[in-house]
């Protein structure tokens, strides 16, 4: 080989490598990223084929990998086999309460505490971040005493109330995250033109925090949906219990009717996971705020 | 958030007594507040009064027991057990938990065909509520119906069906599988926003420094990462301390009180031995115990310093 011929023979295998490399690279990360996410799905998706399983199917020792026929009926079946469809409405009655519950106390409480500078700020910001520190499973006796005391034991009112106090600081930081990235001369301007301080926040703060609105609601939402151990301990009847502890009931019978349980239990992961997802962009900054402020 | 607004002080004009009411903090403010008093502090306080009355299993309070519960409390033989094992649960899952996470952000901050479908993925777990996920873990793990023995016995890794639930040996690594598997979304994605913070000319420095991948990572992304690692370990040891219901659906505790942890064991204090006094007496080291990690937590954060 002669020498003058050596630099173009070396630059363009070396590119292709550089490219092939690349490539590979990509290809790794791709196959590594399927396989975690098949890892993360795995037990919604035995959930999914268990929910789909034949009654006959169901109990086979040792397991099936999977249903030889696909039960759709069972999503049906499931809401007839009361009390299914009642533990659903307690849910959406509860967590649909408590979001309401917290909008109408954070909203007005965040936008006073972007906007303004008094004296007990601190103290207040602090008692917000304790809510969110403070979860409601290590005060669950004290809770339970609570409410035996002012007998709402077994009431929705009391699981809306824990539900909304515990998970309002969430949104407080996102709230007051937009209301203080809105530059305080639009409200000014408004205020100029005559309008009030609720109708400024009313007609033109709100709207300009659309987004934020809307990530509030929808974690609150979900985090009262998903609630455990609260509505375990004040709840003794089928009217007021939520879907998650309706599910645990089902276990510990004799011959737990795992289809339904997992049907039940799909109907209730597949609307959140879509809301989740919705708002992911903004799910850290209310989580870990209180540090970031 | 840096934003200092500050609300120029208002021109003094004649206002109404309600318009006066209306521009201070208290008509904006109290709502919350009341609400924080009545379901965030009052169960403290109720929780401090019922660890030292005396209160008969059908919830009758019989008067003043001093510290009778906490004497109890610490003579009872499950107790050193269950507190042990919340230790040995709390740092082992944390510690898992957060090294896996440090793999899933930086694959996650990688750029490759299906990043978006894989984030999704990860956000399932986190949605979805922590008892159907651990009763989809129960049912796989079942001793006779459970798909892990069939892949097992398939695999020839075992020679017959292990009742994994059945004893606190077969069940405890299970249940801190599954706290670690709930716990890693949230995790991933605090560190992965950490990640996205490092400002991209950084790298490009490195890069033509001729630095090694790994050396890139140690000595710029790491350090970098060191806030965002802080926050996630906190709220994990606090989540992972207050983790009831993987334990709840799983094992019960059980066998007997073989896989509890404190937070378990004060509930079935309280409701399956009707021992309420001394439920509230363990719930209240419990509080304590959480109340020294948030103040780590405040403390370390800066929290109020960074105010004007």
């Amino acid at each position: 080989m002669s020498i003058s011929a050596k630099p173009k023979a070396m630059t363009s295998p070396s590119r292709a490598k550089a490219k092939n490399k690349e490539l590979g690279k990509k290809g790794l990360l791709t196959v590594t990223g399927f396989a975690v996410a098949l890892m993360f799905l795995l037990p919604y998706i035995r959930m999914m084929f268990t929910a789909l399983t034949p009654n006959d199917e169901l109990y086979q020792i040792p397991a099936d990998y999977f249903p030889t026929r696909l039960e759709w009926s069972n999503f049906i079946t499931v809401w007839e086999s009361a009390p299914i469809l009642q533990y659903l409405i307690n849910t959406v009655i509860i967590a649909s309460a408590a979001t309401v519950v917290v909008l109408l106390v954070s909203v007005p409480a965040a936008y006073y505490l972007a906007r303004f500078r008094f004296r007990t700020r601190n103290l207040i910001l602090l008692l917000v971040l304790a809510t969110q520190m403070f979860a409601p499973t290590s005060m669950v006796i004290g809770i339970y005493r609570e409410m035996v005391a002012l007998g709402l034991v077994n009431t929705y009112l009391a699981l809306i109330l824990v539900n909304a106090g515990f998970y309002l600081a969430f949104s407080v930081w996102i709230l007051s995250g937009f209301f203080a990235s809105i530059p305080y001369e639009v409200e000014e301007a408004a205020m100029i033109d005559g309008c009030s301080k609720v109708s400024v926040l009313w007609r033109i703060t709100l709207p300009l925090s659309l987004p934020g609105l809307i990530t509030s609601t929808i974690f609150t939402f979900i985090t009262a949906w998903n609630e455990f151990v609260v509505a375990l301990t004040l709840t003794s009847s089928v009217e007021i219990r939520p879907l998650t502890v309706g599910i645990t009931g089902f276990i510990g019978l004799y011959e737990v009717q795992w289809h339904y349980v997992f049907a039940t239990s799909l109907i209730a992961i597949i609307p959140v996971v879509i809301l989740f997802i919705a708002i992911e962009k903004w799910l850290i900054s209310g989580l870990t705020a209180g540090s970031i402020k | 958030m840096t934003t200092n607004t500050v609300a120029p002080p208002s021109r003094r004009r004649k206002k109404s007594l309600i318009q006066r009411f209306l521009a201070g903090p208290l008509p904006w403010i109290t709502p919350m507040l009341i609400l924080i008093l009545a379901i965030v502090l009052w169960p403290v306080y109720e929780m401090g009064r019922t660890s030292v009355l005396e209160i008969s299993g059908s919830g009758v309070t019989k008067g003043f027991a001093g510290l009778e519960n906490y004497r109890e409390l610490f003579d009872n033989p499950n107790l050193l057990g269950a507190i042990s094992r919340t230790f040995f649960w709390v740092v082992t899952v944390v510690a898992i938990t957060i090294f896996i996470s440090l793999f899933l952000a930086q694959l996650l901050n990688a750029k490759f065909p299906g990043r978006r479908f894989v984030r999704y993925a990860l956000i399932v777990p986190w949605a979805a509520s922590v008892i159907m996920t651990a009763t989809s873990f129960r049912w796989m793990l079942d001793g006779y119906y459970g798909i892990l023995n069939r892949i097992l016995l398939d695999l020839g890794l075992v020679e017959e069906a292990i009742d994994w639930m059945g004893s606190a040996e077969t069940s405890l690594p299970w249940l801190i599988i599954v706290a670690v598997f709930v716990s890693l979304p949230f995790t991933t994605f605090v560190i992965l926003a950490g990640l996205q913070t490092v400002p991209g000319e950084v790298y490009e420095a490195a890069k033509v420094d001729g630095a090694s991948a790994r050396k890139t990572y140690f000595s710029i992304t790491f350090p970098l990462l060191k806030t965002s690692l802080f926050i996630a370990t906190v709220i994990n040891l606090i989540n992972v301390f207050n983790q009831f219901p993987i334990i709840w659906v799983m094992t019960g505790g059980g066998p007997g009180y073989t896989t509890d942890t404190t937070t378990t064991l004060m509930y079935k204090l309280a409701f399956r031995s009707q021992e309420i006094g001394q439920s509230a007496a363990l719930s209240v080291v419990n509080f304590g115990i959480i109340l020294i990690f948030v103040l780590i937590y405040i403390r370390a954060t800066g929290f109020g310093k960074k105010e004007d």
